[in-house]
């Protein structure tokens, strides 16, 4: 059986982030880029599942620019096998429907019968990618898995919802969208990462998969960016604690009325 | 053209079907287009009282027991099909659990354009909604030219407004043919009574400051005085105190309630990307350099052994609960 992980290459959330000059998008120089926290769970299951003897392939997938090798090569010396990157001119001002159709496309020929990813990409936070490459595969899918059990070509899954969760059992072949608390992603040893520079990465060109002129258009654009609500009152309450109470109900009855 | 809303129902409606339906409606009507709505599941019944006044024309209900629960498979053909029957030019759903997964599914089959999560959508020539990106420290606007233009609405984000109560005209279609390939074991669905996290309009959280699991009565105490959810950060999830289902932040819940007391939280990042769009935040920490105070409305530096309590005893009695 073989696994595809589908990974991004994001800025690690703890950066400060600016925006630019045209207010459409963040400052990228200084930024220290990692793979997406979740798509590590993701890595870790499929590797899992191969040490189990229940797969013999693990391939990476990432559709971006030449950059996004770096997390690739994480993803590799984590334990997976070869690389796949969907890069070209535009890649980077693809949307997500964009993004799913290349990765889709590249995907065809190899045959995966699991296609693993993060629940979301923590940059941003667009939680659909995964959703349309299985819409596009026809493959069946769950999100937001927290456990993961395969048997055969049945996945047993439990999936989270508000107030519970859901377990499913899913033919292969299948995609789901992975949360952290399934596993403990490992960290990469010292061999393992010499020996994934050895690992092939190979590129497919948008172009070659039918990802061109129009069809690189996306209907959906960044009008503008801007800080979340600044004007928090930032209020600390001072006094004897009997005193703070108080004043802290009083204001949150009467100045704020949300009592 | 017209707008379609998907209303989310786990056996009932969900308060954020009746919200995504409020933005929808206001969405319809500076496009000055009708607003449709479709139901899937067991029965709609008499809970067609709950969508008075929401400006909604038609609700089309497609009701069986075999999509009581949501299924891919069951409910996208359906939405699909209704879409491009209606000529829907605009589609709104919820960004709930199910909800996100449901969106991005539909969106996929139509070919077109989605914004998740956002936390405001509005109509001024075409769509537009605000969402939030890099864990919540920056506000992303985007316009959705495709056609329809998706978006899925954050729960507890808009507040439920009715105009009248007039009701939606209910079209009861059939069932088409659907073959489910995933098939649903169990549905492990919160106990009756108990206040979801993420529809819950006051939520009191506690973190690693409170010690330990056996001092979860301190601050429950408190969130039974406001009548709120309890919430929790990841690092007592982590250690094991308390179930992952009531952890806040970008790995659990993302919540927007009228008020949010902090208890011993720090405010990490990733815990901020879930209460950040919170309409009040109160803080209880005891070191005044915690980053929780930054985002605060209102904070008490000092120890939440001796806050919790006494801030219980108080809001009990301006509740009159005493
Ligand atoms: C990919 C990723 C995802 C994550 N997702 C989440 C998430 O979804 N949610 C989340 O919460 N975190 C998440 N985190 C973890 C996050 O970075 C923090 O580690 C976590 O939020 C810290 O929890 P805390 O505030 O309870 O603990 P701490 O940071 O240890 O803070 C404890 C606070 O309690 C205060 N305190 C101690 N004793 C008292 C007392 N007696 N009275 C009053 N105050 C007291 C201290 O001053 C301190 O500020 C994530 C991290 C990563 C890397």
């Amino acid at each position: 059986m073989k696994i595809a992980v589908l990974v991004k290459r994001v800025p690690d959330t703890a950066s400060v982030f600016q925006i630019d000059g045209d207010q459409k998008s963040v400052k990228t120089d200084g930024l220290k880029f990692v793979m997406s926290p979740y798509d590590e769970h993701a890595m870790e299951l499929a590797i899992q599942l191969k040490e189990a003897g229940k797969a013999d392939e693990v391939i990476v997938v990432s559709a971006g620019p030449d950059g996004a090798k770096d997390v690739m090569r994480t993803a590799l010396a984590m334990g997976a096998d070869s690389g796949l990157l969907v890069t070209g001119d535009g890649v980077e001002s693809l949307s997500s429907r964009g993004v799913a159709q290349a990765l889709a496309a590249a995907l065809k020929d190899f045959g995966a019968e699991l296609i693993l990813a993060g629940k979301q990409a923590v940059d941003d936070d667009a939680s659909q990618v995964a959703e349309r490459v299985a819409e596009l595969l026809e493959y069946a899918h769950a999100s937001v898995v927290t456990r993961f059990e395969l048997e055969g070509t049945t996945a047993t899954v439990d999936r989270e919802i508000e107030g519970g969760q859901y377990t499913l059992e899913l033919p292969l072949p299948a995609v789901c969208t992975i949360q952290k608390g399934i596993n403990t992603p490992r960290y990469p040893t010292l061999p393992n990462i010499m020996k994934a520079k050895k690992k092939p990465i190979a590129d497919k060109n948008l172009a070659d998969l039918g990802l061109s002129g129009d069809a690189l258009n996306s209907g959906i654009a960044v009008e503008n960016l801007s800080l979340p609500r600044q004007d928090r009152l930032n209020k600390i309450i001072e006094g004897d604690n009997e005193v703070r109470v108080k004043e802290l109900v009083r204001m949150l009855k009467e100045d704020e009325k949300a009592l | 053209m017209s707008v379609l809303v998907l209303l989310e129902q786990r056996g009932e409606l969900k308060p954020c079907a009746l919200e995504a339906a409020t933005a929808a409606s206001k969405v319809a009507q500076a496009a000055g287009v009708e607003l449709n709505a479709v139901y899937i599941g067991q029965s709609l019944a008499d809970q067609s009282a709950e969508l008075a006044g929401l400006g909604i024309a038609k609700v089309y209900a497609y009701e069986n027991d075999a999509l009581n629960y949501y299924s891919n498979d069951g409910y996208v053909p359906i939405v699909r099909d209704l879409v491009q029957e209606l000529g829907a030019t605009v589609v709104i759903g919820s960004a709930s659990a199910l909800g996100k997964e449901y969106c991005a599914s539909v969106a996929a089959r139509l070919g077109t354009e989605l914004a998740q999560d956002a936390i405001e959508v509005s109509w001024d020539g075409g769509l537009k909604a605000k969402k939030p990106v890099y864990a919540g420290k920056i506000v992303s606007e985007v316009s959705i030219t495709a056609s329809p233009a998706m978006v899925s609405l954050r729960p507890n984000v808009v507040k439920i407004e009715r105009d009248g109560d007039a009701v939606p005209e209910i079209v009861k279609r059939d069932m088409p043919q659907v073959s489910l390939r995933t098939v649903l074991k169990e549905a492990a669905v919160a106990a009756a009574g108990q206040i979801e996290l993420t529809e819950a309009k006051v939520v009191v959280s506690g973190g690693r400051g409170i010690g330990g699991p056996e001092n979860w009565p301190v601050v429950q105490e408190l969130a039974d005085a406001l009548g709120a959810a309890l919430g929790a950060s990841r690092a007592v999830v982590d250690a094991g105190w308390i179930h992952h289902s009531h952890q806040v932040g970008q790995t659990g819940k993302v919540v927007s309630p009228d008020i949010y007391v902090a208890c011993g939280i720090s405010g990490a990042i990733q815990h901020q990307a879930g209460m950040r769009t919170s309409k009040l935040i109160v803080a209880i920490n005891k070191d005044p350099n915690a980053p929780i105070f930054k985002l605060c409305d209102y904070g008490i530096v000092g120890d939440l052994f001796e806050i919790c309590p006494l801030l219980a005893a108080e809001v009990r009695k301006a509740l009159g609960k005493e």
